[in-house]
């Protein structure tokens, strides 16, 4: 079990290393001449020079992707290009509110999905595992931003439950009413898809189990269907919705991105479009890497979840 | 449909289990199909009923049925099912449950799956003992911990905190017998419980139910498609066709005059060692199974029967009384041959003559295939080795089958592997005629590609479900300069030769049989005339009637085209019919070898000894050697030193097996035998317990075989 | 009992089936699933759109008319007109035309290019296949709206980028699907009998290995194309995707946002036109999955 979780972890550094490389070959060299595409096309020569020597743009690009790669790790994030404020702080306040939307939202369609999946499979071909199934495969359909519209459409302009806008100030304390009520509804709106991802995912696995011999024999050996699947059939057919739920995940950072837009609350996603739209190198580094070690790391976790739960692989 | 509800009763005993009458619906998209119908049967306390029949025939459905555990579509329609006097069909969800795992246990094919993966062993038993018993945690525990030790599990304990992917196969079996055994149930259900397991393994799980039968006194349904573990195992048989019981009765009568044509037939089919001398034909069965939708009038077995009268064909026969304790739905039962009768009839000579020299046509010196074992961590490279094929030698001779045996993890289908190139020797030389091949298929000439071929065993994958028979057929003919006019009309011929008609040419595999597609295979390989023809366990996975066809295909074949055949297979009957030498492989190496008269008659290498002891043999009057082997294959990675054979051996000597390796002793005549015996201890050894079992069964005119 | 040899060519067997009676047997599969039906016909509907939308379309999708602007849906205007007064109706069915080029060609090139990296990957195993595979497992660690929005934020959101960058998220899940396939049938006996023939590389690839991979990859770039258009409208709707004036469904509902209470209708058609077509695609590929690959529950 050691040497498995060493192997990942191997494997996680070595990604994330892969993934760096990447983020800044896509905003560093991908886009040409920096100093153009920040400036804007009609800046002058003096201005675009001063820009490359305060960047270290003149240096060869391996140096500067040690030298990018090296600060990032120390927490150096640098300065974002617009606003002048310290990236990091920037980052980790409205990480720490993404953080808080993402957690309602993973606490409403985690075990919803899940037990709307097991019931599918269970009741397979009914009436009620055809409306699970169909209702699924629509809501995977359904993009966030329309799903997010509906929403307010029906709940912030028609009834008034909730407001219409989330857009709390960002270092608005969580536990009080006021940002309470602006969670639910983009929570809502992130949560519908991966929902139905989860559900989907669950029962597909649930229905296999259900067709393996130790479930017959379980049954043969007399036991009540509710033990035949609570002690049977979840315990291995729960098993590969760990990392269904951590390959979710990418679906949720997505979302999070969409939802944070149309209802303007001031989390990650919207710091990341913020930065696109200003052409805010530093801040679009820094996002996209945070973004990619928590969606790896929550991978990891699932690796090692499934390998501790999983007896095949814990006692190999 | 015969209302008939006659059976043959057992012991005179109590009956446990008495069926009537009964039938089996699926609904399917074309409407309802009836896979057993008008069923009876019934057994006694303490007895044990085989339910024979090839695929298709019914028999599992017959058992589920029977216990209510059908599949969503399926339903019992007609019939009574007494358990102990109690109408089963009549009970509700609740009681049936009751029913299942206390009163009736099932035990089924492949014990890996039939265990929890994520539950340890011993939960799952002890969760029987539990339920039905109503036991407390420590009391279930105990009782679990009994019914290891009755199934003589080595160690119940440390088993019984394991989970079932650490535990071998015939670990496992057990396991699901003690599970099964927990509430000493009044009728155990065991469905093809040894198909999944190894000979050896097969024989000692078969051990284990005859000793259940005399410890507990439960009524045993013993489904399987082999005769020979009846004979072995059962009291009585009832042989399955189609849906229907063809013949049921004491396996001695049955066994020794059979009174249906199909009993008749399948007997036939299979080559065992009392049937004399190699190369006859086997016995076929013209035709298929019908399909459940277009069942023929009057007796179903008629289409295929060459007894069969036009009276045959209008009303469906009776299970009538044919003597004490046998009954047979063959309305022309009188008439049926003797066994002897029928041989002679169908055993045409294909014996041909054969000449004394012959050439070397290949020869594989010294072999070994090792591979890596698998990285445990990015910084652990293990330098130890899974040693498949570790230092083999063999050769075949020109027109003759070397017959290579051996149980899984002999090494003998890498040692094929390597022989074509598939797989690249570590060590070791392979030579046609004389000449080294190249290690792999990239570095042989074409020629040399065309001279050897292989037929696989699953017949499901060896054709690409995407191209036509023809195409398949007409590749390696294209590719080995059949101008292309020619090819649609020798694809025909081949097709002629593997008894396939013209119309097979354009129908794609997903359209043909599992023996049509190993037919087509076989075609495939003599496409390329070639000199050698590996074939790998080329009829394991297909119905003994098929199999019969095709060992007599691959002998008719053999004799017109003068091909060499590496013969690999599991099974000692088939190889002893089809081979002219055989070499038994153990472990990755050989452990005896030479021609098959010599193999296999003593002296035999203990291991072969052992083999042979535990196969089966569909006659119930032929005494074998108990010789069982114990605990299971080592692993290819830490392999025994001295004898690799040592930790299992029953004629084990002493330190000098741990410690040194055996030499080959060469016997009189073709026969060689890696052993620390000399022959003449082998003789004596051997001699010993044959007298023994003599001793046994004292009557005369037994057959004693091995 | 006739002996020695039989002519297996009496009564059929109960799996045998004719290949017309299989294309009969997938239809009636198809058929019985009236819902994947009704996916397809919707998908189709739209397919026809993209391809006629001009002459569909009763107005220009550019034409404004600042008189009739916001009108709600008449008989002039079936779904009502925008805060130009530009024609809903037609801004959705030019519209149409954005997504299946930009979803559509994305597709198709990553289907190219991943079932390339999968052949090769798969079939010749080894280094190779491990540096493909990590480098496809790096693409796969960046949620795929983040790494086509900050593609997409460096180098512009023109139309040939956008096709390129659909087709670079979906390359790893296409390539490892065939690399799966190829595994299992690389090790299938028929490819190891051509490989004994001496068949070059090629031949086994093309002939023996790809037609088999046919379905399951039919299936997952179905799924693909669904996702793609989910992932283009998503661009759209936050100013990424086509750039206007040009028709975009997603850029139109974006515009909707401000006109929730009083032009319902500048959202709802558009947004109805997203999941239609993306259920439907759904819906299809679901029903795909069934016909080629029966018995095989979910991916």
């Amino acid at each position: 079990m050691l040497s498995f979780i060493v192997r990942r972890l191997g494997f996680m550094v070595l990604t994330l290393i892969l993934a760096s490389l990447l983020i800044f070959a896509a905003t560093q060299i991908l886009p040409g001449d920096v100093a153009t595409m920040v400036l804007g096309r009609f800046a002058t020569e003096q201005a675009l020079d001063n820009f490359r020597g305060e960047m270290g743009l003149n240096r060869s690009l391996v140096v500067q992707y040690g030298d990018w790669l090296f600060s990032f790790v120390q927490g150096d994030w640098g300065e974002s290009l617009s606003t002048r404020a310290d990236v990091r702080d920037l980052v980790l306040e409205r990480l720490r509110n993404s953080a808080m939307l993402a957690l309602v939202a993973f606490v409403m369609y985690v075990p919803l999905g899940i037990v709307l999946g097991v019931v599918a499979a269970i009741r397979r071909n009914s009436w009620v595992d055809h409306v699970i199934s169909v209702g699924s495969l629509a809501f995977i359909g359904l993009p966030e931003f329309v799903t997010g519209l509906l929403l307010i459409a029906v709940f912030a302009l028609r009834l008034d439950w909730f407001p219409s806008s989330s857009a709390i100030p960002p270092d608005a304390a969580f536990f009080d009413r006021h940002t309470l009520e602006r969670l639910v509804l983009p929570a809502l709106t992130i949560s519908l898809v991966s929902l139905a991802y989860i559900a989907r995912m669950t029962r597909s696995s649930t229905v296999e189990v259900l067709g393996m011999d130790y479930v017959r024999t379980a049954y043969l050996k007399g036991l009540s269907r509710s033990r035949v699947i609570g002690r049977h059939v979840l315990r291995n057919a729960l098993l590969p919705t760990v990392t269904v739920v951590a390959i979710g995940i990418g679906w949720l950072i997505g979302g999070l991105i969409v939802t944070e837009s149309l209802f303007g609350f001031p989390g990650i996603g919207r710091l990341l479009l913020f930065g696109i739209q200003r052409r805010d190198l530093p801040l679009i580094q820094a996002t996209t890497m945070v973004i990619v070690v928590i969606f790896t790391m929550a991978n990891l976790l699932a690796d090692i979840l499934y390998g501790y739960l999983n007896p095949r692989i814990r006692f190999r | 449909m015969a209302t008939t509800t006659e059976t043959t009763t057992g012991r005179g005993s109590r009956n446990v289990l008495e069926i009537e009458g009964l039938s089996v619906a699926y609904r399917t998209e074309e409407g309802d199909i009836f896979p057993v119908r008008d069923v009876s049967l019934t057994i006694g306390k303490g007895e044990s009923f085989g339910l024979v029949g090839e695929s298709g025939s019914g028999k599992s459905t017959l058992a589920m049925g029977a216990i209510r555990y059908l599949p969503a579509n399926g339903r019992v329609t007609a019939g009574r099912v007494l358990l102990s006097g109690r109408d089963l069909l009549s009970l509700s969800g609740k009681e049936m449950r009751s029913v299942w795992g206390s009163r009736v246990a099932v035990v089924y094919q492949s014990p890996g799956n039939a265990l929890n993966p994520s539950i340890r062993t011993g939960n799952q038993i002890a969760e029987v003992a539990r339920i039905h018993l109503g036991m407390s945690k420590q009391e279930a525990h105990q009782r679990m911990l009994e019914m290891l030790e009755k199934v003589k599990m080595p160690d119940p304990e440390s088993v019984a905190r394991r989970y079932p992917h650490q535990l071998s196969g015939g670990m496992l079996q057990r396991c699901v017998v003690a599970q099964a055994m927990v509430t000493n149930p009044e009728l155990l259900i065991l469905d093809e419980p040894t198909t999944a397991l190894d000979v050896t393994t097969q024989a000692v799980v078969l051990d284990l139910v005859a000793e259940l039968k005399q410890e507990f006194d439960s009524a045993i349904l013993y489904i399987t498609h082999d005769l020979g573990v009846v004979a072995r195992v059962c009291d009585r048989v009832g042989v399955m066709y189609a849906g229907e019981f063809m013949e049921q009765g004491a396996i001695r009568h049955l066994f020794k005059r059979p009174l249906h044509p199909y009993t008749l037939n399948l007997l036939g089919c299979v080559p065992h060692f009392s049937l004399g001398p190699r190369r006859k034909t086997l016995n076929t069965i013209p035709g298929f199974i019908p399909r459940l939708d277009e069942l023929p009038e009057g007796c179903i077995f008629a289409p295929r029967c060459s007894l069969a009268e036009p009276e045959c064909r209008v009303a469906q026969p009776p299970l009538v009384r044919a003597g004490e304790d046998h009954l047979t739905a063959c309305r022309r039962w009188p008439v049926v041959p003797t066994p002897a009768e029928h041989m002679d009839t169908i055993t045409a000579d294909l014996m041909q003559a054969r000449g004394e020299a012959e050439n070397r046509l290949l020869e594989a010196r010294d072999v070994k295939k090792y591979y890596p074992v698998p990285a445990q961590g990015p910084f652990r490279k293990d330098k130890r080795k899974v040693k498949s094929v570790d230092g083999m030698t063999i050769w075949i001779d020109e027109g003759r089958t070397l017959g290579l045996v051996g149980e899984s993890g002999s090494g003998k289908t890498t040692m094929a592997r390597t022989i074509i190139g598939l797989v690249e020797p570590t060590e070791g030389t392979i030579s046609l005629r004389g000449e080294v091949l190249g290690p792999t298929t990239r570095s042989r000439t074409r020629d040399v590609l065309r001279r050897i071929q292989m037929v696989f065993q699953n017949p499901d994958a060896s054709l690409n479900p995407r191209q036509t028979v023809g195409q398949s057929i007409g590749r390696p003919l294209a590719l080995f300069g059949t101008p292309r006019g020619e090819i649609p009309g020798r694809v025909l011929e081949l097709l002629e030769a593997v008894h396939l008609s013209p119309s097979y040419y354009r129908r794609l595999p997903s359209e043909l049989s599992g023996g049509e597609k190993q037919r087509v295979a076989i075609a495939r390989a003599f496409a390329a005339e070639p000199d050698l023809i590996l074939c790998d366990e080329p009829i394991a996975s297909l119905d003994v009637s098929v199999q019969g066809s095709l060992m007599n295909l691959l002998t008719t074949l053999q004799a017109e085209k003068g091909t060499s055949y590496l013969f690999i297979s599991h099974d000692l009957s088939a190889v002893q019919h089809l081979s002219d030498w055989v070499c038994v492989a153990y472990l990755g190496c050989a452990m005896e070898w030479g021609d098959a008269g010599d193999v296999l008659n003593p002296p035999y290498h203990p291991y072969t000894e052992a083999l042979l002891s535990a196969i089966p043999i569909p006659d119930p009057d032929v005494i074998q050697k108990n010789i069982r082997l114990e605990g299971s294959v080592p692993s290819a990675v830490d392999i025994p030193p001295g004898c690799r054979f040592h930790t299992r051996c029953p004629r084990f000597i002493g330190d000098i097996c741990v410690e040194e390796e055996p030499p080959w002793r060469e016997g009189e005549g073709d026969h060689w035998i890696y052993c620390h015996h000399t022959f003449e201890t082998l003789v004596e050894m051997q001699k010993e317990t044959l007298r023994l079992a003599d001793h046994d069964h004292g009557s005369p005119g037994v057959e004693v075989q091995v | 009992m006739s002996a020695s040899v039989d002519t297996a060519t009496a009564t059929p067997v109960p799996t045998r089936r004719s290949r017309g009676e299989t294309l009969r047997l997938y239809g009636r599969r198809l058929l019985r699933q009236p819902i994947a039906t009704v996916g397809t016909v919707v998908f189709i509907i739209f397919l026809l759109m993209a391809l006629f939308g001009p002459w569909i379309a009763p107005y220009g999708f550019e034409e404004q008319s600042i008189p009739d602007r916001l009108q709600s849906p008449t008989l002039q205007h079936p779904f009502g007109t925008d805060n130009f007064g530009r024609d809903v109706f037609s801004r959705i069915v030019v519209g149409a035309r954005g997504i299946f080029l930009l979803g559509g060609t994305g597709t198709i090139l990553a289907v190219m290019m991943g079932t390339t990296v999968g052949l090769i990957s798969g079939y010749f195993g080894g280094l190779l296949d491990e540096i493909l595979m990590r480098l496809l497992d790096v693409l796969l660690s960046i949620p795929s709206l983040l790494l086509a929005l900050v593609l997409l934020g460096t180098v512009g959101p023109s139309l040939l980028n956008l096709i390129l960058v659909v087709a670079v998220l979906y390359i790893p899940m296409i390539a490892r699907v065939v690399r799966s396939v190829v595994l299992d049938l690389k090790t299938k006996e028929f490819v190891e009998a051509a490989r004994i023939r001496g068949e070059r590389d090629s031949y086994v690839l093309f002939r023996e290995i790809l037609p088999n991979a046919l379905p399951p990859l039919l299936v997952e770039a179905s799924m693909r194309f669904s996702y793609s258009i989910f992932l283009v409208a998503s661009l759209g709707f936050l100013g990424l995707g086509v750039q206007p004036p040009s028709p975009d469904w997603g850029l139109q509902i974006n515009e909707a946002r401000n006109y929730l209470e009083s032009a319902p209708w500048m959202l709802a058609f558009p947004a109805l036109a997203i999941s239609l077509l993306v259920v439907g695609t759904n819906l299809m590929s679901d029903g795909l999955r069934r016909v080629l690959q029966p018995g095989r529950e979910d991916s």
